[in-house]
């Protein structure tokens, strides 16, 4: 009898989401470097092996900016590692990568001013379709469940030691014993359990651990919601 | 048709080559041709446990890289015909266990035995991955406490995504087996009790084996609990979750030695 095997060198492809920095440069292109430099002079190394994005939402900046900037800034020791909101021709090999699914916070968006599009359309918000991540087993301890587009549903409990991540609201329909972080940009998340026992909760980078949690609220059923900087919990049973 | 059985749990010391050793005696003692493969490469018991360290030759990992063949490595027990073992190196490492070569082992045990039982290492690695990779059925041994209910967690994750069966999107069988309880001291809240790891674990339960004294004399002894012909607590429960994996539906008890008033007046003997 043969056992048929895989080939043991496969190449993995994961998909990853990792927080940068956003540097919005603005010209005239020497005038900003020398505000950072200024800047750098009273922080230095802040930027340093940091991983920075150019945020080019407002367009001001051309091509030959943005190369000359990039080396420029390469001088300071700050590595771009991608261009975010840029124009699609500065696709070009040399220039750092194009990103485009980066979280902006709300506020900053208000900023663009309208008049300075010159002539090429910017591309219309796109409108997500309702994307939820729905689980039919329980979360075993040491899984990881990240789902960054919308809610995440679990039929059935998060065990201690797992770890359940949402753009949106997390509902979890059983026992909730380990860590559910919810709302990652989004304060308007909330987390339902049916029974808490949770290790951590966090709505938009907002956290509280099971010490902090009012013993009352342990072994119920709980609603989890963010009010401005503070966690709130309240009992559904 | 054969059958391989993972009997993992995760953390150490929970009971896993007790356990083998028990139910691969019950299982032959019923007429099944059994085999008991211990995974733990670099730190083998299972010889031990089973009484069979003096007949060691070849070992898993001889078989695995093609210097010994299966039959010259397989310890047929003397007690009961249809039992046999297949050692782990005490010499190497669990680097020492290939894909390839395990999956040929497995396959080669499949054609000769009912039940192959398959020993893992504590641990989530390479060794406990490889135990579990081509079992059909798996047996997850959990203490009444909390580190060990976690780590069964754990392992219950890893089964449901690392075996060749989840991978080809297939239900892997799963059972608790309870060891070490005490019926007392959960009902004091010492230890956790059978409906609270359950409802964690949310496994079916195969079997719940008291903590006794009688399954370290054992151990030590070399002849696994069920080979008695008087059986104590423990070894029923082991005969009863033996039955309960071959699909028989029995009601579910702690057994318990009861001492009458002469056990109790003579509980223990002078030195």
């Amino acid at each position: 009898m043969t056992a048929v095997t895989r080939p043991r060198h496969s190449i993995r492809f994961h998909s990853r989401s990792y927080h940068a920095m956003a540097l919005a440069p603005e010209p005239p292109v020497a005038n900003w470097l020398a505000e950072l430099d200024a800047w750098l002079e009273r922080s230095p190394g802040f930027f340093a092996s940091r991983p920075i994005v150019l945020d080019l939402f407002s367009r001001k900046l051309s091509k030959s900016d943005v190369e000359s900037l990039t080396k420029d800034l390469l001088e300071r020791k700050i590595q771009v590692l991608g261009l975010e909101g840029a124009d699609p021709s500065f696709a070009e090999f040399g220039l750092p990568p194009l990103l485009t699914s980066g979280v902006r916070p709300a506020n900053a968006i208000a900023d663009v001013p309208d008049d300075v599009n010159d002539g090429e359309p910017v591309a219309a918000p796109v409108v997500q379709r309702p994307n939820s991540l729905l689980l039919d087993s329980p979360v075993r301890s040491g899984q990881y469940i990240e789902h960054l587009q919308g809610d995440v549903i679990v039929i059935g409990s998060v065990a201690s030691g797992a770890e359940v991540i949402a753009g949106g609201s997390i509902h979890i329909y059983g026992t909730l014993r380990g860590r559910a972080i919810a709302g990652a940009g989004d304060p308007r998340a909330r987390i339902f359990c049916r029974k808490l026992e949770a290790e951590l909760l966090a709505i938009d980078g907002l956290y509280m651990t099971a010490d902090d949690m009012e013993p009352q609220f342990r072994g119920r059923s709980v609603r989890v919601w963010l009010d401005g900087n503070t966690v709130m919990m309240t009992a559904q049973d | 048709m054969a059958k391989v059985l993972v009997v993992t749990s995760g953390k150490g010391g929970v009971g896993k080559t007790t356990s083998t050793a028990a139910l691969g005696v019950a299982l032959a003692k019923g007429g099944k041709n059994v085999v008991l493969v211990d995974f733990d490469v670099g730190l083998r018991n299972l010889d031990l446990v089973m009484g069979a360290e003096r007949r060691v030759v070849y070992d898993l990992i001889n078989v695995v890289q093609g210097d010994a063949k299966l039959a010259q490595a397989l310890i047929r027990d003397k007690r009961i015909q249809t039992l046999s073992l297949l050692p782990a190196s005490q010499t190497r490492d669990k680097d020492a266990l290939t894909d390839e070569g395990v999956a040929r082992v497995i396959a080669e045990l499949k054609e000769k035995f009912d039940w192959i039982i398959c020993d893992s290492p504590a641990g989530i690695e390479r060794g406990a991955t490889l135990a579990m990779r081509h079992a059909d059925v798996a047996i997850v041994v959990t203490n009444p406490e909390v580190s060990s209910v976690r780590d069964s967690d754990r392992i219950i994750g890893l089964l449901d995504s690392k075996t060749e069966k989840a991978e080809r999107g297939e239900h892997m069988d799963k059972h608790l087996l309870l060891t070490r309880y005490d019926a007392a001291r959960a009902e004091r809240g010492e230890m956790l009790k059978v409906e609270d790891v359950l409802e964690i674990l949310s496994i079916p339960l195969l079997g719940i084996i008291p903590e006794s004294e009688e399954v370290l004399r054992a151990s030590n002894v070399g002849a696994p609990v069920t080979l008695s012909d008087t059986p104590s607590a423990p070894a029923r429960a082991y005969l009863d979750a033996a039955r309960r994996l071959n699909g028989e539906a029995l009601e579910m008890t702690v057994p318990s030695d009861r001492k009458g008033l002469f056990g109790k007046l003579f509980g223990r003997r002078a030195a």
